[in-house]
């Protein structure tokens, strides 16, 4: 039958392409995040490639056998109720299987929402915000901002703080973790880290109007004292975001990377607590303590333990 | 001229200014038709004006059908521009349209009006019964459903198409951010065309609880109907939401409300929520009666009875409530926190126990059978494995953690199309096929039927199945366009090239409706595919009170009864039948509900408060209207029952 070999080689191309030779973007983890959902992944569909091929056999064993054209021609089908038993059996099992579905999801979810585990040092810090068709990178710690790209230590947990000046955007690094929304009346927490340095694509993955398809950015993970010397290479050479610049950045267009001294949060506060049901005080409060801390770190280089 | 502005569509291009030709032409071509056929009278008096169900189920059909080639054609579109990477045939702006039309056209006005068109022409008869319990409210439901989509389509010609996806997210589909009144066709056009399937889930809840044949328990009802009683239910709870959440869009967009904007206490999260508070019951509202019609079809060709029927009512059942504790998992990524995002997962889950359990009973239906491959099987034997895949993949998707990786992707797409389009397109065929003879009084070709089942078939696989593959490799879904060095290029070819195999066997559907009108033969008996249920007890063309006499039913497959057992079906005497008048209230309600919303829609407030006023004056008419409808005296239906059905 035509309908059983096109569905069989279907499914060969999808086993193959996705257990084969060159490796899928998402299956293809640089992180401990992004292993955990591609683990997830390969488990519910090996899981469902058991339940496909249980009902495939069954679908085409069932209809090449009772095929009309196969059978005397005074059969005459029986009348038959139903079976309890049989009805109990393919309830049970399916319940069965989502059952050992929602303990892998419950584990996984809970892990890939917290900091990964087995990294002891304190998260690094960067929102990151959205406008159209741009994403800008805010480092509070280190006081500067780019344009468009990232840079991340590797082996450091990355804390992403996102909102949005737009549209509901959706920030997603593939190869890292899964993604989350980026809203404007609400401030996302994001927790991967990149445990192998390399260069990996991110992008906005939420529709947000015409120029979304160019709505991308370029993470390239290093070694901490790369970045660290990174860091002071900005410093020395970034001219400084004003707000007259960033009001300019906002611009709805495509631009491409760009790297500044200090960030937008000081005169654009993120909206933390936007939504909370504490007074507006204690956010003052926050962004001022904030404040401290960048003050404390421009005398202060080393600041693996800082409490933010 | 500045008034004149408004209506100037903001992004025009070839392909519109061709469209813009292609509806004139065509409307000219139909007015001069009419004319030159004297058929005005004709098109008047038989179905303008007409409250009968079968005749509104083929408007419905005819509707359906134009729609499926509008939202084909943005489809065929959608994916030639991202055949090949860095495309230029579309620009992003058009894109954005296209797939925003795309969605909107094929849920609301394709799909909801071809089960609204199989419910119509169905359900009266499968149940025993003359029409539905409110036919004139039926007959507007059908009028505001067409207003609804008629408003929705000149969007593409006049003013501008919406653009921000068919789920509308705000702030995005908000005035900041989407000026043009494309969204506005959105807000309005959905509402105007929700309070009419509002209606309808009213009218068939009362129809199939009231008005069954003597002896037909619920336990007795056909699975189809039992299908669309729940679809009703499920429609009457869920389309409120939709009507609040477009009323309160509607109000951001044009009266400087703060709903769903982001600034002054608004909250854009609330309208996802909402949207999809709907949107989910939506997807079982399309897959229930989908569910139904297989059930029919299988058990038919499988010359069978159905088995498992009460664990099939149960599973409905079970659906119908899962479906409402479902909506989170479109937006798991929302940061709504482990713990929501895993109770929701389980839920969505759970829903493929019941689904599994109807999969299984399909299959046991068959066993033991004696399957006869017509057009209508085949369909329905090529839902059950595509079905199974689009399903299982449903599953993964439900699967919170894995979700922040297939959200918002080709993979998600992949998704989607394989469950609705083998799901709810194949049994829309199916059903068609298998109560064409009914409808018309003749088959459609059955080689050509088989043909476009081939072509359909293979090409659902090839168009979507490469996009799980691309999802995985992270392409974003409505992207308009991608670069090289993403890889992508490969996968959407063949997805372009199976899209293309789609569209001809779309074409030959049409074609083989064109063929069979010509050239299928006329006397045709009226139990054609051997069937076993009451709409083939009736005559063909079904006279248009269905039954002389009200059936009497003692079982689940009461005609198949009669056939093999030889139980009297009718056994009281014909009596003169009571019917209900013709009206011209619907369509002229129709005409003024368009305006209306043309009106709302470009912000004509004069115009506005006249046809408000207009909708007043018709409803209060109706109110104040004495029509006790007529009688068809015996002699008459005595008459037509001697010459099969025929009317003069």
């Amino acid at each position: 039958m035509k309908l059983k070999t096109s569905f069989l080689i279907g499914m060969f191309i999808v086993v193959m392409v996705l257990t084969g030779c060159e490796p899928l973007l998402v299956l293809d983890p640089k992180g401990p995040q992004g292993r955990t959902t591609a683990n997830v992944i390969m488990i519910s569909i090996w899981t469902m490639a058991i339940v496909v091929i249980v009902v495939f056999a069954m679908y085409f064993y069932i209809v090449r056998k009772y095929l009309a054209s196969r059978q005397s021609k005074d059969y005459v089908p029986p009348y038959i109720e139903g079976s309890v038993k049989l009805e109990i059996i393919w309830t049970a099992i399916p319940i069965l299987i989502v059952a050992f579905l929602s303990v892998v999801t419950v584990i996984s979810t809970y892990k890939v929402e917290s900091v990964p585990e087995g990294y002891e040092e304190e998260p690094l810090v960067i929102y990151a915000s959205s406008s159209n068709w741009k994403w800008h990178f805010s480092y509070p710690e280190q006081d500067i901002e780019t344009v468009n790209y990232l840079f991340i230590p590797t082996n450091r947990p990355i804390e992403f703080k996102l909102y949005s000046f737009g549209p509901i955007s959706s920030f997603w690094i593939p190869q890292l973790g899964g993604q989350k929304y980026a809203m404007a009346d609400m401030v996302n927490t994001l927790n991967l880290a990149a445990d192998v340095p390399g260069e990996y694509s991110g992008r906005n993955a939420n529709f947000t109007g015409e120029g979304f398809a160019q709505q991308t950015f370029n993470v390239t993970a290093m070694s901490p004292k790369e970045f660290d010397k990174w860091i002071r290479d900005i410093k020395s050479t970034a001219e400084t975001l004003t707000e007259e610049k960033f009001d300019e950045l906002l611009q709805p267009g495509h631009l491409g990377q760009s790297t500044y001294k200090g960030t937008h949060l000081e005169f654009s506060p993120p909206p933390e607590n936007h939504h909370s049901k504490e007074p507006l005080k204690d956010n003052q409060e926050e962004i001022k303590n904030q404040k401290i801390i960048k003050d404390d770190l421009s005398n202060d280089e080393d600041h693996s333990n800082m409490k933010h | 001229m500045d008034f004149l502005d408004r209506f100037a569509v903001p992004n025009p291009g070839p392909t519109i200014y061709a469209s813009m030709v292609a509806i004139a032409l065509t409307t000219i071509a139909i007015i001069i038709g009419l004319t030159y056929f004297k058929k005005w009278g004709y098109l008047w008096r038989e179905w303008l004006t007409t409250v009968d169900h079968k005749r509104i189920g083929i408007m419905y059909l005819i509707s359906a059908i134009l729609m499926l080639f509008r939202g084909g054609v943005d489809a065929i579109m959608m994916r030639a521009q991202t055949a090949v990477p860095d495309n230029t045939l579309l620009g992003a702006q058009e894109y954005n349209e296209i797939f925003t039309t795309h969605g909107v056209v094929m849920i609301i006005f394709m799909a909801m009006a071809f089960i609204m068109a199989l419910m119509n022409f169905v359900i009266p008869l499968q149940i025993g019964t003359r029409d539905v319990a409110f036919p004139r409210l039926n007959a507007l439901s059908y009028w505001l459903y067409f207003a609804g989509a008629m408003l929705f389509n000149i969007s593409f010609v006049v003013g501008g198409s919406p653009d921000s996806g068919w789920s509308s997210y705000f702030p995005l589909a908000g005035t900041d951010f989407s000026e043009s009144v494309g969204t506005n066709y959105y807000m309005i056009a959905l509402q105007i065309s929700g309070i009419g399937t509002l209606i309808t889930g009213i009218n068939f809840i009362t129809t199939i609880l009231k008005m069954r044949a003597p002896g037909m328990s619920l336990m007795k009802m056909p699975m189809f109907t039992w299908s669309a009683l729940i679809t009703n239910l499920i429609i009457v709870f869920a389309f409120p939401v939709l009507t609040v959440a477009l009323a309160m869009g509607t109000m951001d967009r044009l009266f400087a409300t703060n709903f769903f904007t982001t600034e002054n206490g608004g909250m854009d999260m609330l309208w996802a929520n909402l949207f999809w508070v709907w949107g989910h019951p939506e997807v079982y509202i399309l897959i229930l009666p989908a569910f139904g019609i297989y059930s029919e079809i299988i058990s038919t060709f499988a010359r069978r009875n159905l088995y498992g029927y009460k664990s099939m009512v149960y599973s409905m059942i079970a659906i119908s409530l899962l479906s409402f504790l479902v909506w989170v998992h479109h937006f798991f990524t929302m940061g709504q926190g482990a713990l929501v995002n895993s109770i929701f997962s389980i839920t969505t889950m759970a829903i493929a126990v019941p689904t599994g359990i109807k999969i299984f009973n399909w299959l046991f239906t068959l066993r033991k059978g004696s399957i006869v491959l017509t057009t209508p099987m085949l369909y329905s034997l090529g839902f059950i494995p595509i079905f199974t895949i689009g399903g299982v993949t449903g599953v993964m998707l439900g699967m919170a953690s894995a979700d922040y990786q297939y959200h918002n992707t080709m993979f998600l797409v992949a998704h989607f199309h394989l469950v609705i389009i083998p799901g709810v397109v194949f049994a829309m065929i199916a059903g068609l096929f298998y109560w064409w003879p009914k409808m018309f009084g003749f088959m459609l070709n059955e080689r050509l039927g088989k043909w476009s089942f081939w072509f359909i078939a293979i090409s659902v696989c090839l168009t979507f199945f490469p996009m799980f593959i691309s999802g995985l490799d992270g392409q974003a879904r409505r992207m308009y366009t991608y670069s090289e060095s993403t890889g992508f290029g490969v996968w959407n070819m063949i997805s372009f090239i199976g899209a293309i195999g789609l569209a001809i066997g779309f074409a030959l559907i049409v074609y083989n409706i064109y063929y069979s009108v010509r050239y299928s033969p006329r006397n045709i008996p009226a139990d054609p595919w051997n069937a076993r249920s009451l709409e083939w007890a009736t005559a063909t063309p079904v006279p248009d009170y269905n039954f002389a006499i009200l059936p009497e039913v003692k079982s689940t497959e009461a005609f198949w009864d009669s056939k093999i057992y030889g139980d009297k079906l009718f056994n009281k005497r014909i009596e003169p039948i009571h019917m209900p008048n013709n009206s011209g209230m619907p369509f002229i309600m129709g005409i003024i509900f368009f305006i209306w919303g043309f009106a709302f829609v470009f912000g004509l407030w004069i115009l506005l408060v006249l046809s408000t006023i207009g909708i007043g004056i018709c409803l209060a008419l109706r109110s104040y209207e004495k029509d006790e409808g007529y009688y068809i005296p015996v002699d008459e239906i005595e008459r037509v029952e001697k010459t099969g059905g025929k009317k003069k």
